[in-house]
């Protein structure tokens, strides 16, 4: 970065241009894991909305299905009606908490492996190589001048990027309406105006982000890398570059040859202390004694998706792909020299190793109080959201007294208070419900659409299926009483699974003389 | 201190200039799709102020290119609503309001605009409740003076109730018996003690059984006999335990001495039918609402409940 014009004289720049990155092609374990992650990522993406589910005559048979126009929202056997939105409140929090467990345990694996971020710009990374060809045929079409050929490459690799984009959006908008009946609609053209939007927009920022921006997102963008920053420790998962076992750096492989004959135990005798240097250089000015086993060959750089020099240590552009790894195994397998001079590491290990002490176990690594602390945490919120979810009422029931007016003196003397009714059947069946009241002596009860001459103690309902029936209700009861009493609306299913629930409310009568 | 500004070697940035405690800050550069962003931001700023209104001028704003207006929007909105509830307002306009309750959909379409319609023109007298005050009936309640079907409702909301000039208009004429010395004010003490005797009040007494004479030659042509009103004539029940005026003995002696004639306006000619429609399907709503008989001969003591007549004094809550 700093060179040496730099230093004659301030020069301000507007903007800080892009350098723009061409990783290279690297095959793997991590480059592996990274497919299969990939593969079953985006199956879970565009399959899930085509999974059905057996709900009965009166709900979706859509497995998961987000319906905004009816506020519910389905998850195989689980219907979450907005009341319950807690449940939903309860799985971020679960999964806020769960990417802690994960980042102090095995570091930034989500922006490595699962991030969309990450797995559409891979995506899109690999159409490119598909198109332009790897690393230095990309750079060479970047220098070259716009020939015909030119011009149908960048065309062809953008009309793919925006096929994957549209996929991408049109894959978005099943999750919110019956896939095959949306499916046909958009194709005929009449679906919903706001389908066509969202997967307009969805397609903009697929191709924006994946295509353009790239690892500029995780960087300026992505508060996630900032998180995470703060989430790791000394014990955390990172990849790291050994400096203890590469440092000093030899140019090309013969010198490299060399450094293969010393004995292994050279390594244990480096007279750094074990920190993690920032700038390589001084530390390779006082090691020129040694030979490292890095060869400043450059693999981990032009492999790397953010465009990032590991060796400068751990930072926020490292989203901890592992790409860095495949490559420098690769080239410490050609020197003939052990692999894993990049890897996954802990800080606290690296500097037990770079001291010649034994490192810790996976094991003891993985079960630290913070881990189990944050373990703890996610499962019991897990277990309660379970248990709740277990034992929850299917029927509801809630009550508001009308205040406008409060009461009405009937003719023959009797006070008469009118009730909002809001009976919630959230099975995905009708059903037959009765409700009573209780705490006023004498009371009946009849619906507005009924009359008072048949009120009774009881009153029945019929709920339709998966909805909140509404019905104002009228109470009548004698003049004589107190000012106002507190009585319970109970509703009591009617079918053999029944179920009940109440409320309490207020009856009130006009002040004794009025 | 703005010209302490050097080259950072770390970073090779540039810094700003000022230093505090020797912290100073590096001037570091945008990086360019974001300062694209503020460009683009600035070019839709331009673009908005040629489309749209956007120059404040001494008595308006420019008109910016599309010609938008706020007015124009609502009033086009205003259109759209009123294509859309076009086919509902002409099934009201069509259909006899004593069978609206057939119609359940169209039942609730209609008392819900008649709630709107009630915020407007009707809260004034009988409240935002439909709760009444003193003199001005609860439209919540079981009694009627002119009838409580929707037919009679919307009988009395066209023509209103005493408005001169208007041939169907409900009326009637309760004579002011203490002012025009119809009756002495003795004569008139009896008659409260009876009236009260007949919602149960007060217990008969030689004073009451006198004012039952008086009763029968002077009221029960109106409120009946025994004091079970006339809704053809609006004359109140005078044995239920509503009272429009009040049923304390001070206000029944005061209705008799000056008579109560209230008034309602006629609003056929101020609403349209469908409003008005709308208007008796939301007060028959109300829990009080009677279902609609076909007359017989002719509606005289209609409707379930029978009246008497009586002095003027006891007018429930009808709906005048
Ligand atoms: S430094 Fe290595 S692990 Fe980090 S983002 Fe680059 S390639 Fe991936
Ligand atoms: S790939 Fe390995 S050997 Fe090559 S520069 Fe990177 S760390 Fe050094």
């Amino acid at each position: 970065m700093a060179s040496p014009d730099d230093l004659t004289g301030p020069k301000i720049k507007l903007f800080e241009a892009r350098e723009k990155i061409f990783p290279k092609a690297i095959s793997g374990n991590y480059r592996r894991l990274k497919w299969a992650i990939m593969a079953i990522t985006l199956a879970i993406y565009y399959v899930t909305p085509w999974l059905r589910w057996d709900r009965g005559p009166y709900a979706p048979d859509q497995a998961v299905l987000v319906d905004i126009a009816n506020r519910r929202f389905f998850m195989f056997a689980i219907e979450i009606w907005p009341h319950e939105f807690y449940y939903v409140a309860g799985l971020l929090i679960m999964a806020g908490i769960g990417l802690f467990l994960v980042t102090s345990s095995v570091g930034r694996a989500w922006c490595g492996y699962a991030c969309p971020q990450t797995v559409w710009t891979d995506l899109f990374l690999h159409v490119e190589r598909l198109i332009d060809g790897d690393r230095n045929a990309q750079i060479r079409l970047q220098r070259a001048p716009w020939t015909a050929g030119k011009v149908a490459k960048r065309v062809t690799k953008h009309g793919i990027w925006l096929l994957i984009a549209v996929a991408t959006g049109g894959a978005w908008i099943f999750y919110f309406a019956d896939a095959p009946t949306l499916a046909r609609q958009l194709f005929a053209g009449d679906a919903p105006f706001v389908a066509y939007a969202t997967v307009a927009i969805l397609t903009a920022t697929t191709y924006v982000l994946g295509g353009l921006m790239r690892e500029q997102f995780c960087i300026y963008a992505c508060p996630w890398p900032r998180i995470q920053g703060a989430m790791l420790d000394e014990k955390s998962l990172i990849v790291t570059y050994k400096y203890w076992r590469g440092e000093p750096r030899t140019h090309g492989t013969k010198r490299a040859g060399e450094a293969a004959r010393r004995p292994e135990t050279d390594h244990g005798g480096d007279p750094q202390p074990g920190v993690p240097s920032l700038e390589p250089i001084d530390v390779a000015a006082q090691m020129t004694a040694r030979i490292g086993d890095c060869i400043d060959c450059n693999a981990c750089v032009s492999v790397c998706p953010t465009g990032i020099d590991i060796r400068e240590g751990s930072q926020i552009g490292c989203i901890t792909c592992g790409l860095c790894i495949d490559a420098c195994d690769e080239i410490m397998d050609k020197i003939g020299r052990p692999p894993r001079l990049i890897g996954y590491s802990t800080v606290a290990d690296e500097f037990a190793a770079a001291e010649g002490r034994p490192t810790e176990s996976v094991a003891r690594r993985l079960f630290r109080p913070r881990t189990i602390v944050y373990f703890l945490i996610w499962g019991s919120i897990g277990l309660a959201m379970l248990f709740a979810l277990g034992t929850r009422q299917r029927l509801d029931l809630s009550v508001s007294q009308n205040r406008n007016p409060v009461y009405v003196r009937l003719s023959d003397g009797s006070v008469r208070n009118a009730f909002e009714l809001k009976v919630r059947n959230m099975q995905s069946r009708p059903r037959e419900v009765e409700v009573s009241v209780s705490g006023v002596p004498g009371a009946v009860i009849w619906s507005a659409n009924g009359s008072r001459a048949n009120g009774a103690s009881t009153l029945r309902m019929n709920l339709p299926a998966d909805q909140v029936a509404k019905t104002r209700l009228f109470l009548a009861a004698p003049e004589a009483g107190p000012a106002r009493s507190e009585l319970t609306f109970s509703v009591r299913a009617l079918d053999a699974e029944g179920g009940q629930a109440s409320q309490t409310s207020f009856f009130e009568r006009p002040e004794a003389g009025q | 201190m703005a010209d302490g500004k050097r080259i950072d070697e770390a970073t090779g940035t540039s810094t700003v200039g000022h230093e505090w405690d020797g912290i100073e800050e590096l001037d570091t550069p945008m990086p360019r799709w974001w300062l694209y962003t503020l460009y683009a931001t600035i070019v839709f700023a331009i673009a908005y102020c040629v489309a749209y209104p956007a120059w404040p001028l001494v008595d308006r704003a420019t008109h910016g290119v599309l010609n938008w207006t706020s007015r124009s929007a609502h009033a086009e909105e205003m259109r759209t609503e009123g294509a859309r509830r076009a086919p509902t307002i002409a099934a009201l306009a069509r259909i006899p309001i004593e069978r609206l309750p057939e119609d359940s959909k169209l039942l609730d379409t209609a008392v819900a605009g008649g709630a709107s319609a009630f915020k407007v023109h009707c809260v004034q007298c009988h409240g935002s409740g439909a709760q009444g005050f003193k003199g001005y009936p609860n439209l919540n309640d079981d009694d009627w003076l002119w009838g409580g079907d929707l037919k009679a409702i919307e009988q009395t909301l066209r023509n209103g109730i005493r408005q001169p000039g208007n041939e169907e208009t409900r009326t009637s004429m309760m004579p002011a018996f203490g002012r025009d010395q119809i009756l002495t004010p003795a004569q008139i003490e009896e008659v409260v003690s009876h009236v009260l005797t007949l919602s149960g009040r007060e217990k008969p007494s030689a004073a009451s059984r006198r004012g039952a004479a008086q009763f029968a030659t002077n009221c029960a042509a109106c409120h009946g006999a025994g004091g079970e009103g006339n809704r053809t004539l609006g004359a109140p029940k005078l044995t239920d335990a509503i009272w429009l005026y009040g049923g304390d003995r001070e206000s029944i002696r005061q209705t008799i001495h000056n008579s109560r004639n209230g008034v309602m306006p006629a609003w056929g000619s101020r609403l349209d039918p469908v409003t008005i429609k709308m208007l008796s399907a939301y007060v028959h709503s109300l829990g009080g609402g009677e279902d609609f008989v076909p007359p017989a001969p002719k509606p005289s003591t209609a409707a379930p409940s029978a009246e008497a007549a009586a002095t003027a004094a006891r007018t429930k809550n009808g709906k005048p």
